[in-house]
C-alpha cells in the first residue's frame, strides 16, 4: 500500500514542480498549492499506513488497544495544512497586488528589484 | 621582572589608545592647544622606555605580558631588546613632536580632534607592533597600523584622490598582512614557537625546516608591501594625500619601517641563507634605484621626499639582506638617521606649504630671510641626508660604504647602485632644503613668514638630535646602535664609526657620491625633464595597474552577478530544482542505497478510484487552458487528498483538508476572475520538455527516496509515547488532538500566530496602494 501512495506522491511532486518552473505567476501559485499536499502526503506515508482505524483511545481504556494509524504524522500534518494554506493565501494576494501594480503576470517582466541592463556600478573611488 | 614595572609597561602600551579616546572631547574644549596635553601621552612613553636603555645596553632583554587566549596558547606579551627599544623611542619621541606639529598644522580645522584621535591610535598600534612578543599580538597590531593608516590617509575624505590613496594603501598593506599571518603560522607550525623571543632562541630550527622557503616568501610578502618595496612601492607616494603630519610620521619615520623592522627582527632566524641574501638585496637595490629616479621627476616637495623614502627603505632592505655584521650596523645607523632627517624634512615641507601656500619647488625661492628657523632645520636635516659630517647621516653613509666591496659580481653591482642611489638622495635633499630658501625671492600664493612654535619645534628638534647624536657618537653607539645591531645580528657587535673622517675606501666613495650628487643637483631641471620623457615613454606603472585591477574586479563582480543573479525567477527555480534532484539522487546512487523492487500493491477498488481521481485532478491542473478548469481541477486533487486521509485513518486531517481546499478554491476563483489571469502556458515545446525532465527527476527522486524510507524498519518510540500517555497524562482520547493542544500546545500557539500575522499582512497588502496603482488597475480592467 505504501508503494501505491509513494507513486502518487511522486506524481504530486512532478506536477507541482513542473508548474513552479513556469513563468506565469498563477501557475507557480498552483504549483505551490499542490506542493503543500505533496509534502503532507510524504510525511503521512513515511509514518506508515494503516487502514481505517483512527488513533482514538476507546471508552473505558487508558491506552490504545490494538493497531491503529500512527498519530504523530497526523499531528504534524494538521499543523502543516494550516500553515501552507496561510502561505498560499498570502502569496495569492501578493501576486494579485503585484499584477495590479506592475500590470503583468510574467515573472520575467517583474524586474523592479533587479532591473535589467543596469550597467556597471561607478568605477571611481 | 617586577610586577610594578610590568603594569607600567602595559599602561604605556594602552595609553595612546586612552589618549585617542579623549582627544576629540579635549580638542573641543582646548582647540589646537589640546596638542600640548595630548603630547604628554607619547612623552610618557618616551620617558618610560628611556629608562630601559641601561638594562638593554647591558644585554638584558625585558619581557612581560599577560595571558590573553590561554586555550590557544596566545598571550599579550612584549619583548624589549635593542631593536624594539630603539623603535619604541623613535615612535614615541617623534610621536610627541608630531602631535605638537599637528596642533599647529591643523589649527582651526573642524576635525582636528578626530585627527589627534587617529594619530594617537596609530601610535599605539605601532608601539604595540614593535614591542610584541607573541605572533598574534604582532599580527593584530600590524593590521591595526594598516587600518589607522587608512583612516589617516583618507582623513580629507571629500577629495577623491585621498579616498583612492587610502584604499590603495589598505589593499596593498592588507594583502601583505594576510601574507604575513600565513607566514607566521607556517613558522609557528614548523618550529613550535609562537613568540619572537622563543623563535630567536631556537637557533637553526627554522632554517632547517622544510617549509623555510614558504615561510620566507610569505613573511617577505608582508614586509615588502608594508615597506613599499618595488613593485609594491606605488602606494607610498600616493599616501602623500594625507595631511603632512601623517606623511612625516607614518610614511617616513615609522609605519613604513615596520617591514624593515620585521626583516631585522627575523634576521637571526630567517637570514644567513642563500635565498635571504639573494632576494633582499635584489628587491632592495631595485627599490633604491627606482625610488631615487622617480624622485628626480617630481616637483612637489612631499612627493620628492616620498620617493626618497621608498629609496631609503630599499637601501635598508638591501643592507639587511647583505647580512654581514658591518652591513647590519650600517642598516641600523641609517635607519635611525633616516627617521630623524626625513621626519624633519617632511615637517619642513609641510611648514613651507602652510606658510607659503605651495609645495611646488618651481614656485618657491628666497624664503631664507622670511623663515630663518625653518631654513636652519631644513639645512641641518638635508646635510644629514646628504651624508655630510658632523651629522648622523654621515655615520650611516660611511658604514654603508664600509659594508660594500668591489669583490666582483653582485657586490660590485650593489655598490654601484648604492653610490648612484645615495648621490640622487643628496640631490633631492638639497632640492627640498635649499631650493625654496636660496636664490631670489619668488612671489608665493601666501605671504610667507615664520610659522608658530608648534610647527618649527618638531623639525628643529629632530635636526639637532641628528647632529648631537652624531657628535657624541660614543654614547649613541653604546646605548642605541650597538644593542640594536646586536639584536639584528643575533650576536654582540661593536661600532666604532665617529664623525671624524678617516682615510679609507669608504671616505673616497663618500666623496665620489657627494661630487656626483652636486653635479646632478646643478642640472636638476634637465634631469627632471629627461626622467619625465622616459616615464612618458613607458606609460604604464603599478599605480595604473592598481586602477586597472580594481576596475577589472568591479567588472568581474558585475558580470558574475549578471549571470548568477540575472533577475529571472525561472532561472532561479530551475537551478534550485536541478540542485534538489542532484541532492536526492547523488547520495542514493553513490552509496548504492536504492530501494528494493516493490511488489504490486493490493488495494480495494475504492482506493484505486480515489487514486485515479487525484491523478486526473493533477493532470487537469497541468493541462488546463482556462481558469475555471484550473481552479476546479485544483479542487479535485485537494479533495482526493482529503479522501485518502479519510480512508487511511486520519479523519481530523480529512476535515481540515476539506475546509482548506474549499477556501483555496473560493479565494483563487475570486482573484483569478478579477484579474483575467490565464493559467495556460505559451512556451515552446522544447522548453516545456526540459521542465518536465527536471520535474520528473525531482518527483521520481522523492518517490524513490520515500520508498526506501518505508522499506527500512519503523521506529515507533515517539508514537508509542503519545499513545501510552495521551489519556493517562493529558486525559484525552483523540491522540492527534491531544498532541496538538496539549503535548505540543506551544507549537500550536505559534501556528495560530503565523496565521494571524499572515492575515494582517494580507490586509496590509490590500489596503496599501501606491498613488499610481489605480491607473494600472483601471487600464487593465
Amino acid at each position: 500500500m505504501e508503494t501505491a501512495l509513494t507513486a502518487l506522491v511522486g506524481l504530486f511532486y512532478v506536477v507541482s514542480i513542473y508548474l513552479m518552473l513556469s513563468r506565469h505567476i498563477i501557475r507557480v501559485l498552483l504549483g505551490i498549492a499542490i506542493f503543500g499536499n505533496a509534502v503532507n502526503m510524504t510525511i503521512f506515508t513515511a509514518g506508515r499506513i494503516m487502514r481505517e482505524v483512527p488513533p482514538i483511545i476507546p471508552e473505558g481504556q487508558s491506552a490504545l488497544d490494538g493497531v491503529t494509524a500512527n498519530p504523530l504524522p497526523q499531528a504534524l500534518i494538521l499543523t502543516a495544512i494550516v500553515i501552507s494554506f496561510s502561505f498560499f493565501a498570502f502569496l495569492l494576494v501578493l501576486a494579485y497586488r503585484a499584477y495590479q501594480e506592475l500590470g503583468t503576470d510574467d515573472t520575467d517582466e517583474m524586474r523592479i528589484a533587479e532591473p535589467e541592463g543596469e550597467g556597471l556600478p561607478p568605477l571611481g573611488y | 621582572m617586577a610586577d610594578a614595572s610590568q603594569s607600567v609597561t602595559f599602561l604605556a602600551l594602552i595609553l595612546p589608545f586612552l589618549a585617542a579616546a579623549i582627544a576629540p572631547a579635549l580638542t573641543r574644549i582646548l582647540k589646537h592647544n589640546a596638542a600640548w596635553v595630548l603630547a604628554l601621552a607619547p612623552l610618557f612613553l618616551f620617558v618610560h622606555f628611556f629608562g630601559y636603555l641601561g638594562d638593554v645596553a647591558a644585554g638584558r632583554a625585558v619581557t612581560g605580558g599577560y595571558a590573553w587566549i590561554p586555550s590557544l596558547g596566545v598571550d599579550f606579551s612584549w619583548f624589549i631588546d635593542g631593536l624594539s627599544l630603539t623603535f619604541a623611542l623613535l615612535i614615541s619621541g617623534i610621536g610627541t613632536l608630531i602631535v605638537l606639529y599637528a596642533g599647529g598644522y591643523l589649527k582651526g580645522h573642524e576635525q582636528q580632534g578626530r585627527f589627534f584621535s587617529f594619530i594617537l591610535m596609530f601610535m599605539g598600534a605601532m608601539q604595540g607592533l614593535v614591542l610584541s612578543d607573541s605572533f598574534m599580538t604582532l599580527f593584530v597590531f600590524w593590521e591595526l597600523t594598516s587600518i589607522t593608516s587608512f583612516l589617516l590617509i583618507g582623513f580629507d575624505h571629500s577629495r577623491e584622490a585621498s579616498r583612492r590613496a587610502a584604499l590603495q594603501a589598505l589593499v596593498v598593506t592588507g594583502l601583505g598582512g594576510l601574507s604575513l599571518l600565513a607566514g607566521l603560522l607556517v613558522i609557528w607550525a614548523a618550529t613550535g614557537e609562537g613568540t619572537l623571543s622563543g623563535l630567536l632562541s631556537s637557533g637553526d630550527a627554522l632554517r632547517a625546516a622544510p617549509f623555510y622557503l614558504l615561510a620566507l616568501v610569505l613573511v617577505l610578502g608582508g614586509a615588502f608591501t608594508k615597506s613599499a618595496q618595488f613593485p609594491f612601492h606605488f602606494w607610498l607616494p600616493n599616501a602623500m594625500e594625507a595631511p603632512t603630519p601623517v606623511s612625516a610620521y607614518l610614511h617616513s619615520a615609522t609605519m613604513v619601517k615596520a617591514g624593515v623592522y620585521l626583516l631585522m627582527r627575523l634576521n637571526p632566524v630567517l637570514g644567513d641563507t642563500v635565498w635571504w641574501e639573494t632576494i633582499l638585496p635584489i628587491f632592495g637595490g631595485t627599490t633604491l634605484l627606482v625610488g631615487t629616479l622617480l624622485a628626480i621627476r617630481q616637483t612637489d616637495l612631499k612627493l620628492m621626499l616620498a620617493y626618497t623614502t621608498v629609496a631609503s627603505l630599499g637601501l635598508l632592505v638591501m643592507l639587511t639582506g647583505l647580512g654581514s655584521e658591518i652591513a647590519i650596523e650600517a642598516a641600523v645607523l641609517y635607519l635611525v638617521a633616516h627617521s630623524l632627517f626625513k621626519g624633519a624634512l617632511f615637517m619642513v615641507a609641510g611648514l613651507i606649504d602652510h606658510e607659503a601656500g605651495t609645495r611646488d619647488v618651481r614656485w618657491l625661492g628666497g624664503l631664507r630671510s622670511a623663515m630663518p628657523i625653518t631654513f636652519a632645520a631644513a639645512l641641518l636635516a638635508a646635510l644629514s641626508m646628504g651624508g655630510l659630517p658632523p651629522f648622523f647621516g654621515f655615520l650611516a653613509k660611511e658604514e654603508i660604504y664600509a659594508a660594500l666591496d668591489f669583490s666582483g659580481g653582485w657586490n660590485a653591482l650593489f655598490t654601484a647602485v648604492a653610490i648612484i642611489g645615495n648621490a640622487l638622495m643628496l640631490v633631492i635633499g638639497f632640492a627640498v632644503a635649499l631650493k625654496p630658501f636660496l636664490g631670489a625671492a619668488v612671489e608665493t600664493p601666501k605671504h610667507a613668514h615664520e610659522g608658530p612654535v608648534l610647527l618649527w619645534l618638531g623639525p628643529l628638534t629632530l635636526a639637532i638630535v641628528g647632529c648631537v647624536a652624531a657628535i657624541f657618537s660614543g654614547v649613541t653607539h653604546h646605548y642605541v646602535s650597538e644593542p640594536m645591531a646586536a639584536a639584528v645580528a643575533g650576536a654582540p657587535v661593536e661600532i666604532y664609526i665617529s664623525v671624524v673622517p678617516h682615510a679609507s675606501l669608504a671616505l673616497l666613495l663618500s666623496i665620489v657620491t657627494i661630487a656626483l650628487g652636486i653635479a646632478i643637483f646643478l642640472m636638476l631641471d634637465r634631469a627632471r625633464d629627461a626622467m619625465a620623457a622616459v616615464l612618458a615613454a613607458i606609460g604604464w606603472g603599478p599605480d595604473r595597474g592598481f586602477d586597472q585591477a580594481i576596475r577589472g574586479l568591479i567588472r568581474l563582480a558585475n558580470a558574475v552577478t549578471g549571470v548568477i543573479q540575472n533577475g529571472r525567477m525561472e532561472v532561479y527555480m530551475t537551478v534550485t530544482f536541478v540542485m534538489i534532484a542532484v541532492a536526492i539522487w547523488a547520495p542514493m546512487l553513490m552509496f548504492g542505497e536504492l530501494p528494493a523492487m516493490p511488489t504490486f500493491p493490493r488495494m480495494t477498488f475504492y482506493e484505486w478510484t480515489v487514486f485515479a481521481i487525484a491523478a486526473i485532478g493533477l493532470g487537469a491542473v497541468a493541462y488546463a487552458a482556462d481558469r475555471l478548469t484550473a481552479i476546479v481541477s485544483l479542487g479535485i486533487q485537494g479533495f482526493a487528498v482529503a479522501l485518502l486521509f479519510l480512508l487511511f485513518g486520519a479523519p481530523d486531517l480529512a476535515f481540515t483538508q476539506f475546509m482548506v481546499e474549499t477556501l483555496s478554491v473560493v479565494i483563487l476563483a475570486l482573484v483569478m476572475t478579477r484579474l483575467r489571469l490565464y493559467p495556460s502556458d505559451h512556451r515552446p515545446t522544447a522548453e516545456k520538455m526540459v521542465d518536465v525532465g527536471i520535474a520528473g527527476a525531482c518527483g521520481i527522486g522523492f518517490a524513490v527516496l520515500l520508498l526506501k524510507v518505508t522499506q527500512i524498519p519503523f521506529d515507533s518510540t515517539l508514537s508509542d509515547f503519545f499513545s501510552t500517555y495521551s489519556y493517562v497524562i493529558a486525559h484525552g482520547r483523540n491522540i492527534v488532538n491531544v498532541i496538538i493542544v496539549d503535548f505540543r500546545g506551544l507549537d500550536t500557539l505559534g501556528e495560530i500566530a503565523v496565521v494571524m500575522i499572515t492575515g494582517l499582512a494580507i490586509l496590509a497588502l490590500i489596503r496599501i496602494r501606491l498613488p499610481r496603482s489605480t491607473d494600472v488597475t483601471e487600464a487593465k480592467s
